[in-house]
């Protein structure tokens, strides 16, 4: 890996993908000869991240630059490669084909946000990163506006948001394994988590990146395969995101059919029914508490006195034991199930339509909120350090240039993938699956429904499947595609390997990042300038071992809104980081202090925001009643509208108050517009 | 370092290269979803205008603005003499 120049490294790279193809087929031969499904889980995860680990290896550095940026010798192809796989986590590989699934036209605004984002890299903010050329993000907070107070409000930010983005990517590693290979959630985790280390301990962003690229190879090949053999079975032509639009066409079809269904309307018309019951439970809480209490009670009784099986008393005996205990806790708990009765109640959207429902009010409220998630996932796509850090690695500004297109173009490979992924689902789904009979469903749906990901309800006991009765966890579609077309256990096991390579790979980037603002912006810059190299890099090492077993430690809780708060990164890092690196570039004007409370104030809003709109109480800390209506009827995951607008305001308003910024900080501002400055 | 007319001149055709790049920008993203509902009656391969340019319409565009602003500024650095090469730096 010493050497750097593209020619051999192109043809590594085209081996190592010839050798994993062959991998494939030979599992898939093994297959056919009676190997377990158990033991190609195995292969597949012990040998990708043997593979992982020998990269991290041989990638070992003890230089500083080496270990921060990769010695800046990343051609831009692979950084390109790398970046992709940096920046498509677990969510994208797993849960956008979901998305698309379940909200149709809606969930466009994930594939437009996080590609249109790069636009904004590549024209704002990229080139003059690159030639700033120093190690983190919160490096040019304070080379342009001065002062450690910059620096460490840019450290603040830089964990806020990568910390919570680490651990759904330790959790989803959990999940794969846990899946796939049968390991216990929290022993995956642990296994995942040597996989992330032995890479970014030894070698830092130099093993991270050319791990990174054997990545991108292994995800995009997963995430291609299972859906173009899916499109060749439907359509006969092997390209997805040409067929789908076609396949799209039959599922308006089948959607006018299936919505209008009796059987469907009466199914729910009980489920809204049983929304209604829940929402009276609620009401009259704290007597019905006990109530339902007293009914279990009696039928536990009941049932014991009639001789009847252990089993269904001890069904009945946990259910009781379940019950929420105090009357706060009835609340959210009912109140969540009213949500899900309620949600299979409602009329389901066409999958083409845009801002569906009825009423120009309620289109033009799922309008205003495309727009900006649209516009949050863009700019905090713009502003998540671990992506823009990437562009410090290329050799120039021209490569950095250059870099940003091939970034682009690898990630999208797959977002124009995700939209076919949903399409085919909705096609097998609506035109196979419902109306079937109960008791002959697809082993898919059982093997699942084990591990709670597919529900399925007969609630008007027709015994036939009904649209209403179905319903999914958007991560299912992906995974279960490979069932869904029936192909051989080897392509789940590869899917697994993909989810694997995408979660791994963020991860990575994420605890570099996360380490690098510790170690290098708050140790080396504010509290010990004069530590020697090898300090630095011992202490950057120790940082990163304490974030991750701290990240996969929180993550083996499997704490339920960690997806959640993932949208939520993205508002928290583009309200931090976009006015203040932008207007650092574009406007000479923009002060310290403007840029300080700038960054502080929109953080702030965006906090408050999310909080208020989306918690009722924080009971651990004793904090009641602060739920808030939001405003213009905008959701908490697109609060960054709000903080990024006040951060660009503040910033502008403060600078003109303030004195113009010094000759020095002027004269920094032009040297990073120019890529080679002194020949004029 | 005081800014010489060439380089002003260099700022004010990269400055008016980026503004024009993020209008389309823009325009496929924000303007052309406002109007998606009313779009729905154009159809391309298959999809409603508005479905479609979200999709694969909207990241294709993004694509070619990024692909057109790393050739125009490497050209422009050339023409400026202010190209730092391949990284022999």
């Amino acid at each position: 890996m010493a050497d750097y120049t593209t020619v051999p490294l192109r043809r590594y790279y085209a081996y190592y993908t010839a050798s994993f193809f062959l991998f494939i087929l030979g599992l898939g031969v093994l297959e056919r000869h009676g190997m377990p499904p158990r033991w190609i889980g195995y292969s597949f995860l012990f040998l990708t991240i043997f593979l992982y680990a020998t990269i991290g290896v041989l990638a070992r550095t003890a230089s500083v630059s080496e270990y921060y940026v990769a010695g800046r010798r990343v051609p831009a192809v692979f950084n390109g490669m790398a970046t992709g796989a940096d920046w498509m986590s677990s969510a994208s590989f797993m849960g956008l084909a979901g998305t698309l699934y379940l909200s149709g036209y809606q969930g466009l605004a994930y594939v437009m946000g996080w590609t249109g984002g790069y636009v904004l890299v590549a024209l704002l903010l990229a080139p003059y990163l690159r030639r700033f050329g120093q190690y983190t993000i919160p490096d040019f907070l304070a080379a342009r506006y001065g002062g450690h107070l910059a620096r460490l409000v840019g450290v603040f930010a830089t964990i806020l948001a990568s910390f919570v983005y680490v651990v759904a990517q330790i959790y989803g590693v959990g999940l794969i394994t846990s899946r796939f290979v049968g390991l216990q959630f929290e022993v995956g985790v642990f296994v995942g988590l040597a996989g992330i280390l032995v890479c970014s301990f030894l070698g830092g962003m130099r093993a991270v990146t050319w791990t990174q690229v054997a990545q991108y190879a292994i995800l995009i090949v997963a995430y291609l395969v299972p859906v173009s053999i899916l499109s060749y079975q439907v359509t006969g032509i092997p390209v997805p995101q040409l067929t789908y639009g076609q396949v799209l066409q039959k599922v308006q079809g089948l959607e006018e059919a299936i919505f209008a269904n009796p059987a469907e309307v009466d199914a729910r018309r009980l489920f809204r029914e049983r929304a209604d019951r829940y929402y009276e439970r609620i009401l009259t809480l704290p007597e019905s508490l006990d109530e339902e209490r007293r009914g279990l009670t009696a039928r536990i009784n009941a049932l014991k006195s009639s001789n009847a099986q252990m089993r269904e008393v001890a069904a009945l005996e946990r259910q009781r034991r379940d019950l929420p205990t105090s009357s706060d806790d009835a609340r959210s708990y009912w109140d969540g199930l009213m949500r899900q009765a309620g949600q299979r109640g409602a009329e389901p959207d066409h999958h083409l339509t845009p801002y569906p429902g009825k009423g120009k009010v309620v289109n033009d409220g799922a309008r205003l909120n495309f727009l900006s998630l649209l516009f949050c996932l863009m700019v905090g796509t713009a502003a998540l350090p671990h992506v823009l850090m990437r562009y410090y690695t290329t050799p120039s500004v021209r490569e950095a240039r250059t870099s940003v297109f091939w970034s682009l173009l690898f990630i999208l490979a797959l977002y124009l993938t995700a939209p076919a992924y949903a399409a085919f689902a909705k096609y097998e789904i609506y035109s196979h699956l419902v109306g079937s009979s109960m008791d002959q469903l697809p082993l898919w749906v059982s093997s699942w429904g084990k591990i709670g990901m597919v529900s399925i309800e007969d609630i008007n006991g027709d015994g036939i499947l009904q649209l209403a009765e179905l319903s999914l966890n958007p991560d299912v579609i992906l995974l279960a595609t490979p069932e869904i077309a029936g192909l051989p256990y080897v392509i789940s096991g590869l899917v697994a390997a993909g989810a694997l390579a995408a979660a791994l790979s963020t991860a990575d980037g994420l605890l570099l990042t996360i380490a690098s603002a510790l170690s290098h912006d708050v140790y080396y810059k504010v509290y010990r300038p004069n530590a020697s190299t090898q300090w630095r890099l011992v202490v950057s090492k120790s940082l990163l071992l304490v974030v991750a077993v701290l990240a996969a430690s929180v993550a083996s809780q499997k704490p339920a809104t960690i997806l959640f708060m993932v949208a939520w990164a993205f508002s928290l890092a583009g309200s931090a980081f976009f006015p203040a690196l932008m207007l650092g570039v574009f406007w000479k004007r923009a002060t310290s202090t403007g840029a300080v409370s700038g960054m502080v104030i929109g953080l702030l809003v965006t906090l408050y925001y999310m909080v208020r709109v989306h918690l009722h109480a924080i009971p651990w800390l004793g904090i009641h009643g602060i739920g808030m209506e939001p405003w213009l009827g905008i959701q908490s995951t697109a609060a960054g509208v709000w903080g990024v607008g006040a951060g660009f305001l503040t910033i502008i308003v403060v600078s003109l108050l303030g004195r113009p910024p010094s000759q020095e900080t002027q004269d920094f501002v032009e040297s990073v517009r120019y890529p080679q400055s002194g020949r004029w | 370092m005081r800014h010489g007319r060439k380089q002003q001149d260099y700022w004010r055709r990269n400055l008016r290269m980026t503004a024009s790049l993020l209008v389309i920008w823009f325009g496929v993203s924000f303007v052309v979803s406002y109007f998606a509902r009313d779009l729905a009656e154009i159809t391309l391969f298959g999809l409603p205008l508005g479905f479609y340019m979200g999709a694969q319409g909207a990241p294709v565009v993004y694509l070619l603005i990024v692909w057109w602003y790393a050739r125009y500024m490497n050209h422009l650095d050339r023409e400026y003499g202010v190209d730092d090469g391949d990284g022999e730096k």
